[in-house]
């Protein structure tokens, strides 16, 4: 595998891309593409599985094999890929619309068994295919076209779902940051089985700036949570701010106010996903402090290689065949 | 016992009473009691024993769709009939000429289907007040003369069991073998071998010596308790039937299709991966299939209908043999990725056990009734070929002639079977794997474009399929999806000749595939001015029916359908070249719709939905009706 030597051009397929210029959409696909150079895996060997909306068209862009499937549904398609072809990279592309509106259900159990899939979800809090409808993660009071005296639905937060679906990895980043895109990517494909990054992706056109309080140049220092392995939470351009556990949640808190043993140290590989949920809750919609980063990334057996291997040890214990089958249930001969 | 109606299946001559033995050429037999009173295994015993002893057999369970309705309740009765004869028969036969009735339950809800002068086995200790009461009897129609036209045997069956099993088992067990007890009686009647009963109970409970013990003793009281009180009692007797030589097994649909799907990944040499989700009446094909991983196959109970067929589409880009499976309802759920599957032009077997609908419907009843759904339920131009499987005999080699033209042609195929089939259970002569048709297709493997590209939308000149290239294979790396496709490159187009181009090709491929199949066969009198056409699970009795009419001396033609898209080439020819068609079907008139919209050729029905089978008798009353209009 080490002498693979890919440049970001062959990933890049001959369609010309066709979102809307300055969507965030484009920063994702380089860096994704970038990152593919370096992965380690032969280009023939990924699939990128899509659904219905703009980040769907994704596939299209990249040089591997690909699938535009239907809404909602690229887990399933790629539950049956993943499982039935261990061999591959396996890659599911979706939206805030079609993993979590109409295709909620196949997510969460995509998720809970844990099959081998990388899913990354553009969140951009909006419909934009169908031209700015409000999504199941717009924020309450959201003004758009089918909610014109405001949304009243109560939006998901994608990273708590995921950690209550039983996921074994969940990470967020942000499509403006190229490097910290790439660097929860090589996470999740460190770790095997399901993956979830949500990837807050800026929709110009129906939804310009929704999240200016992790991009905007003076907001972003004070808002951004990175949650490094194995280091205290703190955050703020000096660190003025950290994160606790408190009475049963996770807190946020000035660094001057608290004994250091107190701040929360990262861990994602509690098994337990309490404090990984804890830190999830601290935002709710990006609005203010928002945690960015790995916030949970466990070990567990995937779907695939458990089907597999009671294959095998069915196989192990003996020889089977058809005639073996067609005779299994008593047989008589007529002369 | 007297002699079978004339409807029954078969030119019967009388049987005649040869002392103690009256022979006859078939018999039919319901075992009927609670839901808890194990009349499905007594049934199923009854079958081997029956399929051991060399007879021809068909079988058909009926039970409620409650998993456990108040013990001896109407709702709660649970039933199971059987058809033997000495002769190649095709149904479960039509009014029973022998019923157990377990309970009185048992007997309000079976009693009117039971022959005029039929032998009726109660058990009639269940005959009790609380019994009587439970099934909304004021009197006991033990004693109030209401069954003096049957041949009336009343069996103690609660005491014969408690003595048999006293020393084996205790408390609330002992009355668990009283099934035993009917089925002894009833292998005594009909002088059936008990080995095969011994051995299948000696092996099913081997962990259970005392459940053996209890069953067996209560199996040979039963038997016994004929041999010492009904002694003057005539006994009958069905010879072996002369079927053809070879292997039998006896299968159910269900089972058939299982093992049709593990046969046709064989014949494709490809892996099975079979993505389903619970529904009577098709869950026991994920049961079946889950069993054999040893074969390789692969199962997976997803979290909805949905997600079964969008990962076996996932499995079938990944180069398996993808089958998914459900009922009506489930199918609907289908639907869009159904079509997701033909525009990618990806192999797809889809499975529907069809059910009494619409909605839920009566899971547990037969129906013909998604035939125009299989057809035609689907958005767009989205036309894909269907197949219905006939008899539980002729499942396997229907569900390996649906995976042939779903590879062959890269489309997903519908398979119809439906709650008859399903659950019921013939002999099925097994055939040598090494006999089996190979319907392997290669993989792509070289790019087929100029500059070493890979066309994905290139079609091959006879099949006018598009190759089939699986992710891993290098340089085939390609993007296919839902949008339309530009014809030959794939890509996306929204080009209008494009489009018209695409949606023409893809009915070409499918229309095509009747160059690819046989030509629908005519039997019976081929000069006569009535043909009878038939599809699916109605081709037993339709064809007992005509059969029966034509040794009458009536001339009339029949056929059946197996394929229902496209249509056999020479169906048009046939259907006009009768100056009346009668088309019997468990639905309102669906293949009549297609035969007319086709072929402009209008067509008699017999239809119904009462979510049981045809009886032969309805369909020959129909055709005398015809023939006389």
């Amino acid at each position: 595998m080490s002498n693979l030597t890919y440049t970001r051009s062959d990933f890049q397929s001959d369609q010309e891309v066709r979102w809307c210029p300055g969507c965030g959409d484009y920063t994702v696909l380089a860096s994704v593409q970038s990152f593919m150079t370096q992965m380690g895996v032969p280009r023939e060997n990924i699939v990128v599985v899509s659904g219905i909306g703009c980040a769907a068209r994704f596939p299209y862009y990249m040089n591997t094999y690909g699938f535009h499937t239907i809404h909602g549904r690229a887990p399933t398609i790629a539950t049956g890929l993943a499982t039935s072809r261990p061999d591959l990279s396996v890659w599911v592309v979706t939206g805030d619309g079609d993993a979590l509106s109409i295709g909620g259900n196949h997510l969460i159990h995509a998720l809970r068994r844990n099959v081998n899939i990388k899913i990354l979800l553009f969140n951009n809090q909006i419909y934009g295919l169908t031209k700015g409808q409000y999504s199941p993660t717009s924020e309450v009071g959201k003004r758009t076209k089918s909610t014109p005296f405001g949304s009243i639905d109560f939006p998901f937060n994608p990273v708590s779902l995921a950690i209550g679906s039983e996921a074994s990895f969940v990470a967020r980043t942000l499509d403006m940051d190229r490097n910290h895109t790439q660097y929860v990517l090589g996470e999740a494909v460190n770790h095997t089985g399901s993956a979830f990054i949500e990837i807050y992706q800026n929709c110009n056109v129906f939804n310009d700036k929704a999240f200016i309080a992790l991009t905007g140049r003076t907001e972003r220092t004070s808002n951004r949570i990175n949650l490094e392995e194995g280091k205290p939470v703190v955050f703020g351009g000096s660190g003025e701010s950290c994160v606790v556990m408190e009475d049963g949640e996770a807190r946020i808190k000035p660094t001057s106010s608290v004994d250091p043993d107190q701040i929360l140290v990262h861990d994602p590989s509690r098994e337990n996903p309490s404090v990984a949920f804890s830190i999830s809750r601290l935002s709710h919609t990006p609005h203010g402090p928002t945690p960015l980063g790995v916030f949970r990334n466990i070990s567990r057996p995937t779907y695939g290689s458990e089907m597999q291997q009671q294959i095998v040890d069915a196989q192990n214990r003996g020889p089977a065949d058809l005639d073996a089958l067609f005779g299994s249930a008593g047989t008589w001969e007529v002369t | 016992m007297t002699s079978p109606t004339a409807h029954a299946e078969a030119d019967v001559s009388d049987p005649s009473p040869n002392g103690d033995i009256t022979p006859l050429r078939q018999v039919t037999v319901r075992f009927a009691g609670d839901s808890g009173d194990g009349m499905q295994l007594a049934g199923n015993r009854f079958a081997d024993t029956s399929a051991a002893f060399g007879n021809d057999l068909f079988t058909l369970p009926d039970f409620p769709a409650e998993i456990r309705a108040p013990a001896g309740t109407l709702p709660g009765v649970s039933s199971f009939q059987i058809q033997i004869a000495d002769w190649d028969i095709s149904t479960s036969g039509d009014r029973p000429d022998c019923m157990v009735a377990m309970n009185p339950a048992a007997l309000k809800t079976n009693l009117m289907d039971l022959r005029q002068g039929g032998t009726l086995i109660v058990n009639s200790e269940a005959f009790d007040e609380r019994g009587l009461a439970k099934a909304g009897y004021e009197d006991s129609p033990l004693m109030d003369g209401s069954l003096n036209q049957y041949d009336l045997i009343e069996i103690p069956m609660n005491t014969i069991t408690k003595e048999a099993v006293a020393d084996k088992v205790s408390g609330r067990s002992v009355l668990r073998s009283r099934n035993f007890v009917a089925l002894g009686f009833l292998a005594w009647l009909f002088q059936r071998p008990l080995e095969p009963i011994v051995t299948w109970t000696e092996n099913k409970f081997a962990k259970l010596p005392m459940v053996v013990a209890a069953n067996l003793a209560a199996l040979r009281a039963g038997y016994n308790f004929g041999i010492t009180t009904e002694t003057s009692r005539s006994i009958f007797q069905v010879k072996p039937a002369s079927l053809p030589p070879g292997v039998y097994t006896s299968i159910t649909g269900n089972t058939a299709l299982a093992w049709g799907l593990i046969a046709a990944s064989y014949c494709a040499k490809l892996p099975l991966y079979y993505g389903s989700y619970p529904i009577t009446p098709a869950s026991d094909i994920l049961h079946e299939l889950a069993r054999h991983k040893r074969l390789g196959v692969r199962t997976f109970q997803a979290e909805d209908e949905i997600a079964a067929i969008g990962a076996v589409i996932g499995a079938s880009f990944g180069g398996s043999l993808a089958v998914t499976g459900s009922s009506g309802p489930g199918i609907s759920l289908k639907s869009e990725a159904i079509s997701l599957a033909l525009t990618a032009e990806l192999p797809l077997v889809v499975v529907n056990v069809q059910r009494a609908g619409p909605s839920t419907g009566m899971p547990t009843k037969p129906e013909q009734t998604d035939l125009l759904f299989s057809l035609f339920g689907r958005h767009g131009e989205s036309p894909l070929p269907v197949l219905a499987c006939a008899t539980p005999s002729d499942v396997v080699e229907t569900t390996i002639e649906a995976a042939r033209i779903a590879l062959k042609y890269m489309t997903p195929v519908i398979l119809l079977s439906d709650n008859h089939i399903a659950n019921g259970s013939e002999p099925w002569r097994v055939p040598a794997a090494a006999d089996l048709p190979d319907i392997s297709v290669p993989f792509a493997s070289a790019p087929n474009g100029a500059g070493g590209r890979f066309l994905p939308y290139l079609r091959d000149f006879n099949t006018f399929s598009r190759p089939w290239a699986i992710p891993g294979t290098k340089g085939l790396e390609h993007r296919i999806g839902g949008l339309e496709k530009e014809n030959i490159s794939g890509d996306i187009s929204y080009n209008p000749d494009n489009h018209q181009l695409m949606t023409d090709s893809r009915a070409w491929k499918v229309a095509n595939i009747a160059n690819d199949i046989p030509a629908v066969e005519v039997h019976g009198e081929l000069d006569a001015n009535l043909l009878v056409l038939g599809w699916g699970s109605s081709k037993g009795t339709m064809g007992a029916a005509c059969r029966n009419l034509n040794r009458e001396g009536y001339k009339i033609a029949y056929a059946h359908l197996r394929y229902l898209n496209p249509l056999p080439a020479n169906l048009g020819d046939v259907v006009h070249s009768y100056e009346k068609v009668l088309i019997p079907e468990l639905n309102t008139g669906q293949l009549r719709y297609v035969i007319r919209a086709n072929f402009l050729k209008d067509a008699y029905g017999l239809n119904k939905v009462t979510g049981t089978p045809f009886y032969i008798g309805e369909i020959r009353d129909r055709i005398l009706e015809v023939l006389e209009s």
